[in-house]
């Protein structure tokens, strides 16, 4: 094909737009509606997935050492655990570290009772934080196999829960943009097969002249892609400047929970959507087309 | 240039729509098909312009074979056939050179040819100063007179016209026929499809009679045939 030709359909795609606006309208309004509904529960979820990997970084295991045990072999174990994949850090409590932590949690004024003993002195300990809690029976498997580890704590239900409402997160949200996607190419199929009868006679007349099938689909093709990059950029705007405005409503609203939720900034929610949302806008207005006009354009 | 051997297309209905028709068109003939409604003229228009093929038989055109032709060789294979309709079909958002020039454009010639052959062909059919018009604003003739530059712009060697005087007063009429001829007298072969039996009469050209599916006359300056 010419570059000439490419540019005339090209123009062609364009000015298509423009002599059916009301197609080409119900065609962007229909993208925005989807993505934006798209942006919406992804900036959800991406919020929500960071609440959880908060919860997740402050999962720890415990683990306590043999009473006879040397200083060199506590490193050694601390140092063959950070090895691990699944670990994140691994910090190291002395005794000393460890009664003054109960002190200051439990006793506060009772704990000068105790004098200077430390009812603590052989409770020195690892914290083990993990970068994924659903490896935490792996690693506590692993620890309990290492010579001088005495025992270990792990709160198995907190890091399974966390891990459950990770993948169900996960799930739910493929879920919703594949129902997302398949909806939003079921009404672009029907405005373009629409359009397409409309400009019927036009194309009738493009195949009787000897147009090829990609010289008579290309502007078809172009529109697509043009009105999915328009009906992404519209809801992108619009949820660029609503989402600050919600997180300020929900943090004043629910102050109390402010400790627990931890929301991203919208640049860094932008950083991803943007890409994203253009290339399912794009993706949603060209498979749209492509697949209209192919059962439409066999003459 | 255009041979058919018994060639016979049966829709789906059930009864014939062309039953054996064998016919040898020469390059550079004027030829009238005549015949009633559901004689099949449709029809043998819409094999050539490889519409439909054929239910059985053998259609060449110009070399090829176009019952063995694939769909991505059907493009190019029209690039071959110009045509002209009755009701134009003409793209009515465009103006008159944008409708000829987008039978260029479609088969991908270079925009500084388009720029010379539109008007050349425009002024060839006598509309070279309504170059901006909508088809809106033109006669019925002159409308007719867009179709034939657009169809005959890209130089094809064979001229399809299907009642091409059918929505024409019969002043228009005779200018579009008179066209046509000189259009082969320039070396296109020229097929029309036409009810004017005052023109085919007239003009005193090969005209093949069809009924119902099979030709009924073939006749060298011949005259249209009353069928009762």
């Amino acid at each position: 094909m010419r570059i000439s030709t490419l540019i005339y359909t090209l123009q062609q795609g364009v000015k298509s737009i423009f002599r059916n606006k009301v197609f080409s309208l119900a065609t962007v309004a229909t993208i925005t509606a989807c993505i934006f509904l798209f942006g919406i529960f992804y900036s959800v979820m991406v919020n929500f997935q960071n609440i959880i990997h908060q919860a997740e970084s402050g999962v720890a295991v415990t683990v306590f050492f043999d009473q006879d045990i040397s200083d060199e072999r506590i490193q050694e174990i601390g140092q063959e655990i950070s090895m691990r994949a699944e670990v994140s850090r691994v910090v190291f409590v002395s005794a000393e570290q460890a009664w003054a932590d109960f002190k200051d949690e439990y006793l506060g004024e009772y704990a000068d009772t105790f004098g200077d003993d430390n009812p603590l002195e052989d409770d020195a300990n690892y914290e083990v934080y993990l970068s994924d809690v659903s490896m935490q029976e792996q690693l506590v498997d692993y620890i309990a196999g290492l010579q001088g580890v005495k025992e270990i704590h792990k709160s198995a239900n907190v890091a399974n829960t966390l891990s459950v409402a990770n993948n169900l997160v996960s799930y739910v949200s493929l879920a919703i943009i594949l129902i997302l996607f398949a909806v939003s190419i079921f009404l672009i199929s029907n405005t373009v097969a629409i359009g397409i009868s409309v400009r019927r006679e036009e194309i009738a007349i493009m195949k009787l002249i000897g147009a090829t099938d990609f010289v008579v689909r290309s502007p078809f093709l172009f529109e697509g892609i043009i009105l999915g990059l328009v009906g992404a950029a519209i809801p992108l705007v619009i949820i660029y400047y609503i989402y600050n405005k919600a997180i300020g409503y929900v943090i004043h609203e629910f102050a109390v929970l402010n400790s627990i939720l931890a929301f991203l900034p919208v640049e860094q929610i932008f950083y991803t959507l943007v890409p994203i949302a253009l290339i399912l806008g794009v993706g949603i207005g060209f498979l749209g087309s492509a697949i209209t006009v192919r059962r439409h354009l066999r003459v | 240039m255009i041979l058919l051997e018994d060639v016979v297309k049966t829709y789906s209905s059930g009864s014939p729509a062309l039953n054996g028709i064998s016919l040898n068109i020469d390059a550079g003939e004027f030829v009238f098909i005549v015949g009633d409604s559901g004689s099949g003229k449709s029809t043998l228009i819409k094999l050539l312009l490889r519409e439909l093929k054929p239910t059985s038989g053998h259609i060449i055109v110009n070399n090829t074979d176009v019952t063995r032709l694939r769909h991505g060789r059907i493009p190019k294979y029209r690039r071959n056939i110009g045509c002209v309709f009755q009701d134009f079909r003409l793209l009515k958002d465009r103006n008159v050179y944008e409708n000829v020039a987008f039978a260029q454009r479609v088969v991908s010639v270079p925009g500084r040819e388009i720029k010379r052959n539109v008007p050349q062909v425009l002024s060839t059919v006598g509309l070279a100063e309504k170059y901006s018009s909508k088809p809106r604003e033109l006669s019925g003739g002159e409308q007719q007179r867009v179709a034939v530059a657009r169809a005959i712009i890209n130089k094809p060697p064979i001229l399809l016209a299907d009642e091409p005087t059918g929505n024409l007063d019969p002043k228009n009429s005779w200018d579009i026929m008179k066209l046509l001829e000189k259009i082969n007298k320039n070396g296109t072969t020229v097929l029309v499809v036409t009810h004017n039996r005052e023109i085919v009469n007239a003009m005193q050209k090969r005209v093949i009679t069809m009924k119902k599916g099979v030709i009924l006359a073939d006749q060298e300056k011949g005259e249209y045939i009353d069928e009762d």
